[in-house]
């Protein structure tokens, strides 16, 4: 029987078999040895590999991303550890101006195997410095991939193949992604990145998602499926380097794209993947769609927030509509995702 | 350290320099420099001190530290006329310098940015057990910015083997020191981390030399570490460019003429043997030559070159 885990406990497992593998693997960030354990996904590490290879750090995201660069010059292979995204806000300067540009204006002579973990928030009010989603920032720099997985699976694949590379890598995670279980081997296995993947195939539209909203939109997937309508779900997985070919291929199929992006619309990644595919197809054809945060700072009271994300119902509708402009649209799962019922806080 | 070492090294730097100044104007050199002269026995006299293993980060004034670690200097000018067979092939220019072989493990032109990265290398040197330490230079304009702070801290409490070096040339571009602060005493605020901290007047290489062997062995033979330095020397030039500033009226002419009377290359110049010196400085000035020939004649990266080493 295959064996199913949820996507924390893949990547504790991700961390725990490169660290016995590689002895230059270490992990670093604030609460990495403490008794919660980053969600459970750093959990033991310490008394398995000591204080030297796994250790808090002060507060300090400028400073600490600084000395993970300079541990990776010196021949480690650090993972840094940040509880939330928004805390990589203080980080820029070492990442953007340094972890990314470090290969090239070396001309070639170091390099930086640096894995960055950052996890965005949602729900339980987590608010507007708790849940923001800035993949795309990191995605315009050039030198630094960015990697998003949205399935236990790809999670420990994508992290082992992250602290295998020799350059830096910004590993997104998604706190409710973390309590999604799927298929995960017990052995140790790289998923390559700037490979998508194809969750569900369909004919008529393809739905690119990323994040949690690749949790919403595979709802909203099977909803259209009831209701007879072929939805093709892409998760690109890694964000940069970005498989155009895997999206292209499937709107040679559909002719229809709707992105729905864990993240802002404007100047993001949703817009990268629409542009891309525009010069792709210069003859036009295409019909294109976007979904993701509301132009707004996310809020914190529940009524609110709700508004604020896509959910599983409008991706639906919206979907429904790109294809039968004008019919009624199939009615959409009313409640809320089970993942965001079940999530409780403090955090 | 030997007078006559001491004399070479920091003459060596100086006749770069001066070359790089000269060359500068005709346009041969497309990006900026910062040149070091003046601040040479600090790079001189710690590298000294070090062996071929130890490690240093700089900053964007590097050519000084670049050349006293021991980087190649045929590289180095190929690398200012941006050419393929620079040390960064053409990509970095004079504000990222590197030398791997010589453990000149980069300059960055954002100011204090790479202290964090000579203290993560440090963590790793002594993570691996090696015998070998780092050695962190940056102006006293680094030490106003916050990530200062935090690399003293996380040194401080890892034990890391590694020196900071502080250059406090009195000015931030054209900002003194002494106006930026409400306490100007530097070494107080680094004992508070709980580190050794000691200022060194006068661009006194020699005193600094004699100080960083003695730390370097307290890192080596008896863990100790981190210790920090902050060495006292003057900038002769404008802050970016090949000539002087005094016209800005943001410093005096004078306070200049006394720290050029401190130069060490001055005394050193007369106690020298002649005839050593002769042969020191011919040697100096055919390896400059070499070196600049070698630039000129280098070709310029090919245009496909752009798109190599994004990534490794």
């Amino acid at each position: 029987m295959e064996r199913v885990i949820k996507c924390s406990e893949a990547i504790r497992e991700a961390l725990d078999q490169e660290m016995e593998l590689d002895e230059r693997v270490i992990v670093m960030g604030q609460g990495v040895d403490d008794a919660k354990g980053m969600w459970g996904t750093t959990l033991g590490l310490q008394k398995k590999y000591g204080a030297g290879r796994v250790f808090d750090t002060p507060l300090a995201e400028d400073g600490m991303t600084g000395v993970a660069i300079g541990a990776a010059l010196g021949g480690l292979r650090p993972v840094h550890t940040h509880i939330r995204m928004d805390f990589l806000v203080l980080a820029m300067n070492q990442l953007v101006n340094i972890a990314a540009k470090s290969r090239y204006m070396y001309g070639g002579s170091v390099k930086v195997p640096l894995v960055v973990r950052a996890v965005i928030g949602r729900s339980w009010g987590q608010g507007a410095q708790h849940s923001q989603a800035l993949h795309a920032w990191f995605a315009h720099i050039p030198g630094i991939k960015v990697v998003m997985p949205a399935t236990a699976y790809d999670a420990k694949g994508c992290l082992i193949q992250a602290i295998r590379d020799d350059n830096p890598v910004l590993f997104v995670e998604h706190r409710l992604v973390h309590q999604a279980g799927s298929h995960v081997p017990s052995e140790p296995y790289a998923v390559p990145l700037g490979r998508a993947r194809i969750l569900v195939p369909g004919s008529q539209l393809t739905i690119v998602a990323t994040g949690h909203m690749v949790m919403e939109s595979m709802r909203a997937q099977a909803t259209l499926e009831k209701a007879g309508l072929s939805i093709e779900v892409i998760d690109p997985v890694t964000i940069s380097p970005l498989d155009t070919a895997t999206i292209f291929a499937s709107l040679e199929k559909t002719g229809r794209l709707l992105v729905v992006d864990n993240a802002w619309l404007s100047c993001g990644f949703s817009a990268e993947i629409i542009a891309r595919a525009v010069e792709h197809f210069p003859g036009g054809g295409i019909q294109y769609a976007r979904m993701g945060f509301a132009p707004v700072t996310c809020p914190t009271t529940k009524v609110l927030e709700k508004e604020f994300y896509p959910d599983a119902r409008r991706i639906a509708a919206r979907a429904a509509e790109m294809i039968q402009p004008g019919l009624p649209t199939p009615v959409g799962p009313q409640e809320e995702a089970p993942e965001i019922t079940r999530f409780k806080g403090p955090f | 350290m030997d007078r006559s070492v001491y004399y070479r090294q920091m003459r060596r730097i100086r006749r770069v320099e001066e070359e790089i100044a000269r060359i500068y104007p005709s346009d041969k050199i497309m990006s900026p420099v910062h040149l070091s002269i003046g601040q040479e026995p600090i790079s001189v006299g710690v590298c000294q001190a070090l062996d071929a293993n130890d490690v240093v980060f700089g900053t964007y004034r590097s050519h000084s530290l670049y050349l006293a670690k021991g980087g190649d200097l045929r590289e180095m000018m190929a690398e200012l006329y941006g050419k393929a067979t620079g040390c960064a092939r053409g990509k970095g220019g004079s504000m990222h310098l590197i030398d791997v072989k010589h453990n000149v493990m980069g300059a960055s032109a954002v100011v204090a940015t790479t202290i964090p990265h000579a203290v993560g290398y440090a963590y790793a040197l002594k993570l691996r057990k090696s015998p070998h330490i780092v050695v962190s230079f940056f102006g006293e304009g680094a030490t106003e910015e916050g990530v200062f702070y935090e690399s003293l801290q996380f040194a401080a409490l890892k034990k890391a083997p590694i020196i900071f070096v502080c250059e406090n040339n009195l000015y931030a571009i054209h900002s003194a020191w002494a106006d930026r602060h409400a306490h100007i005493h530097l070494c107080d605020r680094v004992h508070g981390f709980g580190i050794p901290a000691q200022r060194i007047e006068d661009n006194d290489g020699e005193e600094l030399h004699a100080e960083i062997v003695k730390a370097r062995r307290a890192i080596l033979e008896q863990g100790g570490g981190p210790f920090f330095f902050e060495a006292m020397t003057y900038r002769w030039n404008e802050h970016v460019g090949p000539g002087t500033d005094w016209h800005l009226g943001y410093r005096d002419e004078t306070e200049f003429e006394a720290w050029r009377g401190k130069d060490p290359l001055i005394a050193l110049s007369r106690e020298l043997d002649p005839g050593l010196k002769a042969r020191l400085d011919a040697e100096i000035e055919e390896e400059i030559q070499d070196a600049i020939a070698y630039a000129e004649a280098s070709p310029f990266p090919a245009p496909s070159e752009l798109y190599a080493e994004v990534f490794a």
